[in-house]
């Protein structure tokens, strides 16, 4: 990654950027409040920012509200788990083979674009509406994130390093620990963060469309039941859970990463 | 001796998808599983069911709107982008804003979009276009963002007019972030292709494979998750033909560099 030139003169402390990024949301905010209220968009469509932030205040202290988000993020958490552990065993046996690379790529460049909202059906007749549909679509999507992450990043090994390590007599298992592991690690990362987002995406479909328990089914409900201002409330509050989900994510790397080069470069900009 | 490689590619591209087509046809060899078809029922029933009526009723379609939704997110994504990214205060402004949006899961936008503009096409593309355009847009204004400072002095003093500058040296210094972001989006795309279809809609891919589960039609349910995995396929090597042609100057310079 290139450092793009700092102007100091120009760069304002971290206070005035947070400021203005609250800035923007109140404007945001104060923006559809007024549209709503001035009837240029009727409330049917669209009820009032107060009114949605009420009903999300309300959900807050409801216990079914929570008992619905740890369903969501309880499937999410274990799909995500599944996949991260398969993908990534899967990735280092065939990364650590020129035959297994070549001889899987053709499959996996095949596999890995179906939809997995294309298994829906076959979630449906297996499961039903149990939590096993969600996680069949959880696992399928995540699973090709981090596979190909750690596949380009256990080929990513530099090869003097290899040698080396190879000179100095380390077994196939010390190579993995000591060479080829830290190589793939921020790979690894990067797969697991896209792959997080992709779980709560495909967590809330198998919610909204199947019906297995959770924020997405009660979206679902809210919508049949038209009740408008509950359903912008809770589309909001998946959206608050999204952003978490993205800040853990890239604190996480950060922190597991806090050693290599990228961050480190970055951290001293 | 190159007739001897390209067997030899060919071997290693056909072998793994051969051998579990084998076990697949091994393993249905009693014809009594319920859940999965024999291979040449799948093909038979694969033809039978998406050559003919249902072409040009469903899948045609939407693959239509499919790619309307792609022409519109792309579109959008990088006007948008290129103005937030060349000021940097409305940046600043909206930066948490655009976070937010990209972090909510686009499916949910479905019933709330389904109840401003109805049960049409519209709201389909609308569906698609709302949740795949945030990883183009967000990744336009990083590349906008990270052109080379240099550069746009030299465009400046060299008095190239704002077209200029953006045509020549603004979006070819992006166009790799763009990409980024356009190969990102593609699978959101078709996913909220297929779903906005299986919300209360009378034609398409998505109601028509869940139409076939409800009928425990399997053979024709696994046809149609054969069909969207070739869509997918198909959309995947597409995107990377045209990256690569789009590119080529940039694959060209990162070969150099990691030479040198």
């Amino acid at each position: 990654m290139t450092t793009t030139p700092v102007r100091f003169s120009t760069t304002p402390r971290t206070g005035a950027v947070v400021l203005q990024g609250l800035a923007g949301i109140a404007g945001f905010l104060l923006l559809w409040e007024l549209v709503t209220r001035t009837d240029l968009i009727s409330s049917r469509f669209l009820p009032p920012a107060s009114e949605v932030i009420l009903r999300l205040v309300d959900y807050i202290r409801d216990l079914q509200f929570w008992r619905d988000t740890g369903e969501t993020m309880a499937s999410w958490a274990i799909g995500l788990a599944i996949a991260v552990v398969a993908a990534t065993i899967a990735g280092f046996a065939i990364g650590s083979s020129r035959f297994l690379e070549h001889a899987t790529r053709s499959t996996i460049e095949f596999l890995r674009p179906i939809p997995s909202v294309a298994l829906i059906p076959l979630a449906v007749l297996l499961f039903g509406t149990k939590m096993q549909s969600s996680l069949l679509l959880i696992v399928y999507a995540s699973f090709w994130q981090v596979l190909i992450q750690v596949i380009y990043g256990t080929l990513d090994v530099d090869p003097v390093a290899a040698e080396t390590a190879r000179s100095y007599r380390l077994t196939r298992l010390q190579r993995v620990r000591y060479v080829v592991w830290p190589t793939a690690l921020p790979y690894l990362m990067t797969g697991i963060r896209l792959a997080a987002a992709v779980a709560l995406i495909l967590a809330i479909t198998a919610e909204l469309i199947i019906g297995t328990p959770g924020l997405g089914k009660q979206i679902a409900l809210t919508q049949s039941g038209g009740d408008v201002t509950g359903m912008y409330a809770l589309v909001l509050a998946t959206g608050m859970i999204g952003v978490l989900i993205n800040l853990i994510a890239r604190f996480v790397e950060k922190r597991v990463l806090a050693w290599h080069a990228s961050v480190r470069s970055e951290a001293a900009a | 001796m190159r007739a001897l490689t390209i067997l030899k590619n060919a071997a290693f591209i056909l072998a793994l998808p051969l051998l579990l087509i084998l076990l697949w046809w091994l393993g249905t060899l009693g014809g009594t599983n319920f859940y999965v078809p024999t291979p040449l029922q799948l093909i038979v029933t694969f033809f039978q069911t998406w050559f003919g009526e249902r072409m040009v009723e469903d899948v045609l379609p939407s693959i239509g709107r499919l790619f309307a939704g792609i022409a519109l997110t792309i579109a959008i994504g990088i006007a948008v982008g290129v103005v937030i990214g060349l000021f940097r205060p409305l940046r600043r402004v909206l930066e948490p804003l655009l976070e937010f949006f990209r972090a909510v899961p686009p499916p949910v936008l479905v019933p709330l979009l389904m109840l401003i503009i109805g049960v049409n096409d519209q709201m389909k593309v609308t569906v698609i276009v709302s949740g795949a355009v945030w990883p183009v847009l967000l990744n336009t204004v990083e590349g906008v963002r990270g052109t080379d400072q240099i550069m746009r002095d030299t465009a400046r003093s060299y008095r190239m007019t704002r077209t200029q500058q953006l045509l020549h040296l603004v979006l070819p210094a992006a166009s790799p972030q763009i990409l980024t972001g356009v190969r990102q989006s593609l699978p959101i795309a078709l996913i909220l292709m297929v779903i906005s279809e299986m919300f209360g809609s009378s034609t398409g891919l998505g109601l028509s494979i869940l139409q076939f589960q409800r009928n425990f039609a399997i053979p024709e349910m696994w046809s149609g998750i054969l069909v969207l995995g070739l869509i997918g396929f198909g959309l995947s090597i597409a995107f990377r033909i045209v990256e690569r042609r789009i590119l080529r100057w940039y694959h060209g310079l990162r070969e150099v560099q990691r030479e040198g």
